[in-house]
């Protein structure tokens, strides 16, 4: 996405504070949320490393400060780590690295790792750092109950020890532990200190687009327990002839689906249920029937697909099969001549999932692409899979945040709908065009060919233009 | 869309000359723009209305009795117009310009939030750098009312004694004694930031807007594409390529951006053919933005408004009735489109010297927010084709330089008609329609 041409050089995040102070729950979420907006993104656990290097794990012995044969381990691992962070960055293209750090300590940052010859010769990256401060001892607690007790570094232990243990390997990190001084030592360094999960937030020299971008998200997540539902529109009149796009009302099985829905959501008594819908009519008219207020939002409409909008499949194979086939290549990129891509939708629906974030108990009523983006991003799918995830009719996801990533319970409302998935096809298409170019992501400034005379196209829905040339002219109308 | 459910009230904190004043304006700018009704209240100002005349620095002694009457007066009667705006008049956000320097009196003006049924937010400006300030002095200082009758030296001498009577009452927001507080605190123009318990979604825009915008100087160019086909046709929207006077154009922006000698120049063009090939006659690197594509005209599309009044004559008397909100069926409205670039304002924010090369309803929606346009100007802005716009920043607003580039075109702009019935006449609403071929 348009993100991603806003990176020059790849930057490196490096988490820092004491155990079970959300590391790597911010890692992992940080890390979809650049992936899903089109930002190459990849975690580095030293833990994992750790784990690697010394096989079992006996006590919290190995973290003590004055513990020099693991002190050597763990040196080691961290440059073992930053070999792989340098292979991800330079070879494998990647944007930003996340790299967990056990301690900030000045052996490993100053005069350590970051100044050590395999560091500098990193490409010219921006070093970002985001420091989690705790005091809540009720926050660690529910943090090492939810997320430690499970580690594998406690594979049969009971509770009460994993917690004494963890407990006791926390205190021999805060004998070293020197958080982010931003007054002095650490005043030209870019970073974020998030304190007590995002109550107050120190942000120190934000160098760039994506920088501010990560901040912008660590401020509006939170932890607050709450649940998201997904759904499609009730069954619409298109749905049934197999029409795509338009802005057609609902069938009758989907009223009935609103009917149900709205007992659904009132069997689960949720407490203060926001519902958002499009701005088209058979979102609308679900929600209607829910009897409570609703907001509508324009970016959650349907993808557009310019001129194959109100077509069935078999009257677009027949009447634009290059354009179809080409869509089953690459259906995240590809975007439809006068419509839009699944990766711009992606892109228009970046404030949708901001502001998700921020909210509590949600009730979401989309259409079938916009589900399917809604969903990567919770269950962290990739954008391959992405434009073919099941997003069903008459059927609720509900996401419910668990330790570092997403529950997902299916309820389906027992009313019949038509089935609108295509899955991709197996069988090699073979009415491929002669040279087929990849439908590569529209990147900066690229010099468009010599523009094919303007066919007049019939435009519905205001986001989508005709793309560029790409391809070689496109296929007459008539 | 509202976002807000209670007001919310922004107290600025912080000594004279740290930028209060234009954070707030810029801030107030910047919310009404995206449609959120937003006023601020200048205490300074109804000092000056009320003393007449200014004599010196002595007014804010912090032993003066009478002065300090006088501005505790002041700083009444301004929350009082913040209840009237906030409470009876519709509005969502009401800014707060003053020192608001001692604990003590942001008390008072949180007991008046919480009375009133708002939300208070603290914007706090902190700043040590001694070239800082002196440049904010030069800046905005020495062409203050309060300052038109003294040379610049006298100003200065003067404002840094004013600036000395805050210091010794000066209680900057605390991470301790202030933990319940709702604030962000700015510290030296942007190089760090602290924030404290953001409350809801508009504080979370403000902060995020706060810390993107910078004071570095540079200059923004706006201009639209060519002269394109459909232009001299007088079509709106569709894809058309660049006119013959539209190549020229094009040519013409080359040399005025050569000659212009800009440090860094970033390009940006929208999706369109026009724009691309406009940018392309630059040589330069140039990046395209889908959302900087013209407002979608919907089942009007590549129609000439004589088109569209013998086949939508509703829609057209609608349109003109409110331009702004009117939405083409199937299209977008003015509100859309200014809602769909918001991100490209805070890009440009974050950017320093940029050329956008747009359309004329993209062009007027940047343009409005720039030199601060409300909604019923914004739709008849005038933005001719083959004309840049050069706005520079400079004290609280922004210095427009119009620059014609002496390569004709046609005439694409279409004044509001007297006549905006649903019932007129044909000839009542084309009146206004430029000529075309």
């Amino acid at each position: 996405a348009w993100a991603s041409y806003m990176t020059n050089s790849p930057t490196l995040i490096v988490m820092i504070g004491l155990p079970a102070r959300g590391k790597t729950y911010v890692s992992k979420k940080l890390t979809r949320y650049l992936n899903w907006i089109g930002v190459p993104t990849k975690v580095f656990n030293l833990g994992v490393y750790r784990r690697e290097a010394v096989k079992s794990y006996k006590s919290y012995d190995f973290f003590r400060h004055d513990n020099k044969e693991a002190m050597e381990i763990r040196k080691r691992c961290a440059l073992v780590a930053l070999e792989d962070v340098k292979a991800y960055l330079l070879e494998e293209c990647g944007q930003i690295a996340v790299r967990l750090s056990w301690t900030n300590s000045r052996v490993l940052i100053r005069g350590g790792v970051l100044d050590s010859p395999k560091y500098s010769s990193l490409p010219s990256s921006q070093v970002f750092f985001v420091e989690s401060v705790c005091d809540d001892p009720e926050v660690i607690a529910a943090n090492i109950l939810e997320v430690k007790v499970s580690s594998p570094d406690y594979p049969e232990r009971n509770r009460e020890n994993v917690m004494d243990d963890f407990l006791k390997r926390i205190e021999c990190y805060k004998v070293t532990y020197q958080p982010l001084d931003p007054d002095a030592y650490d005043k030209d360094l870019s970073f974020i200190k998030v304190i007590n999960v995002g109550q107050r937030f120190l942000v120190n020299r934000v160098q760039d687009y994506i920088q501010s971008k990560i901040v912008y998200y660590l401020m509006n997540i939170h932890v607050q327990p709450r649940t998201i539902y997904l759904c499609r529109h009730g069954e619409s009149e298109y749905n049934l002839v197999g029409k795509i796009g338009g802005d057609s009302g609902l069938s009758p099985r989907g009223k009935q689906f609103a009917q149900a829905l709205k007992k659904f959501i009132e069997e689960q008594e949720i407490v203060d249920l926001k519902v958002w819908t499009s701005q088209l009519k058979r979102t609308i008219q679900t929600a209607e029937s829910l009897g409570v207020t609703y907001e509508q939002w324009k970016i959650l409409n349907e993808i557009d697909a310019g001129v194959c909008e109100e077509m069935t499949y078999a009257e677009i194979e027949a009447k634009y099969p290059d354009e179809f086939a080409l869509r089953d290549q690459e259906k995240y990129l590809y975007r439809y001549p006068g419509g839009e891509s699944y990766q711009d939708l992606v892109q228009r629906l970046e404030p949708v999932i901001m502001e998700l974030e921020r909210q509590g108990n949600i009730l979401v009523i989309s259409h079938q692409a916009v589900m399917r983006c809604l969903l990567a991003y919770f269950l962290d799918k990739s954008a391959d899979e992405l434009p073919y995830l099941r997003c069903p009719l008459h059927t609720i996801l509900k996401l419910t945040p668990v330790a570092y990533g997403c529950k997902v319970e299916t309820i389906t409302l027992n009313v019949e709908a038509v089935n609108t998935h295509r899955d991709k096809p197996s069988l090699p298409s073979n009415n491929l065009p002669a040279n087929p170019t990849p439908v590569r992501m529209r990147r900066n400034s690229f010099t468009p060919r010599a523009s094919a005379d303007t066919v007049k196209r019939p435009r519905h829905y205001s986001v989508g233009s005709k793309p560029l040339d790409l391809l070689g002219p496109f296929p007459p109308l008539e | 869309v509202c976002m807000t459910n209670c007001p919310t009230l922004i107290v600025m904190v912080g000594l004279p000359a740290r930028g209060k004043t234009y954070i707030s304006k810029k801030l107030t700018r910047y919310l009404n723009w995206i449609g959120v009704p937003t006023k601020e209240f200048n205490v300074g100002q109804y000092r000056r209305d009320l003393v007449k005349k200014y004599k010196s620095f002595e007014f804010f002694l912090p032993d003066n009795e009478e002065g300090l009457k006088i501005r505790k007066q002041c700083a009444l009667a301004a929350l009082n117009d913040v209840r009237q705006y906030l409470s009876e008049e519709n509005g969502h956000v009401a800014v707060f310009d003053a020192t608001n320097t001692t604990r003590e009196r942001r008390e008072t003006i949180y007991k008046f939030g919480e009375e009133n049924g708002y939300k208070t937010f603290f914007v706090e400006s902190v700043c040590v750098d001694p070239e800082v300030i002196a440049a904010n002095i030069v800046q905005v200082k020495l062409g203050s009312p309060d300052y038109v009758d003294c040379s610049n030296d006298e100003a200065t001498e003067d404002f840094m004694k004013r600036i000395e009577c805050y210091k010794n009452s000066y209680e900057t927001l605390d991470e301790t004694l202030d933990k319940d507080l709702s604030y962000i605190k700015i510290m030296d123009v942007g190089r760090s930031y602290l924030v404290n318990r953001v409350m809801d979604h508009i504080q979370s825009r403000i902060v995020y807007y706060l810390m993107n915008i910078h004071v570095t100087p540079r200059s923004i160019y706006l201009c639209r594409h060519g002269e394109s086909e459909l232009n001299l046709k007088g079509r709106i929207g569709g894809d058309p390529g660049l006119s013959v006077r539209g190549k020229e154009f094009a040519k013409s922006l080359a040399r005025f951006i050569n000659e212009q000698n800009i440090k860094d120049l970033k390009v940006w063009t929208s999706q369109m053919k026009r724009t691309i090939q406009t940018a392309e006659a630059l040589g330069v690197p140039y990046e395209q933005w889908k959302v900087l594509n013209e407002i979608d005209a919907g089942v009007c599309e590549e129609m000439t408004y004589e088109e569209i009044q013998e086949n939508y004559p509703l829609e057209f008397a609608l349109r003109d009735q409110d331009k702004y909100r009117y939405r083409y069926p199937k299209g977008e409205s003015y509100e859309d489109l200014v809602q769909r670039l918001e991100p490209v304002i805070m890009e440009l924010e974050r950017q320093e010297n940029v050329l956008v090369i747009c359309h004329q309803a993209v062009m007027r929606c940047l343009l409005a927010y720039f030199l601060d346009k409300p909604a019923e100007q914004l739709p008849y802005l005038k933005c001719p084709l083959h004309t840049v716009l050069k706005l520079t920043p400079v004290a609280y607003g922004c210095k427009v330089e119009s620059i014609f580039l002496n390569v004709e075109a046609v005439n694409t702009h279409r004044d509001k008609p007297e006549n905006v019935d649903i019932s007129r006449p044909p000839e009542d609403a084309l009146v206004t329609v430029p000529a075309h071929q």
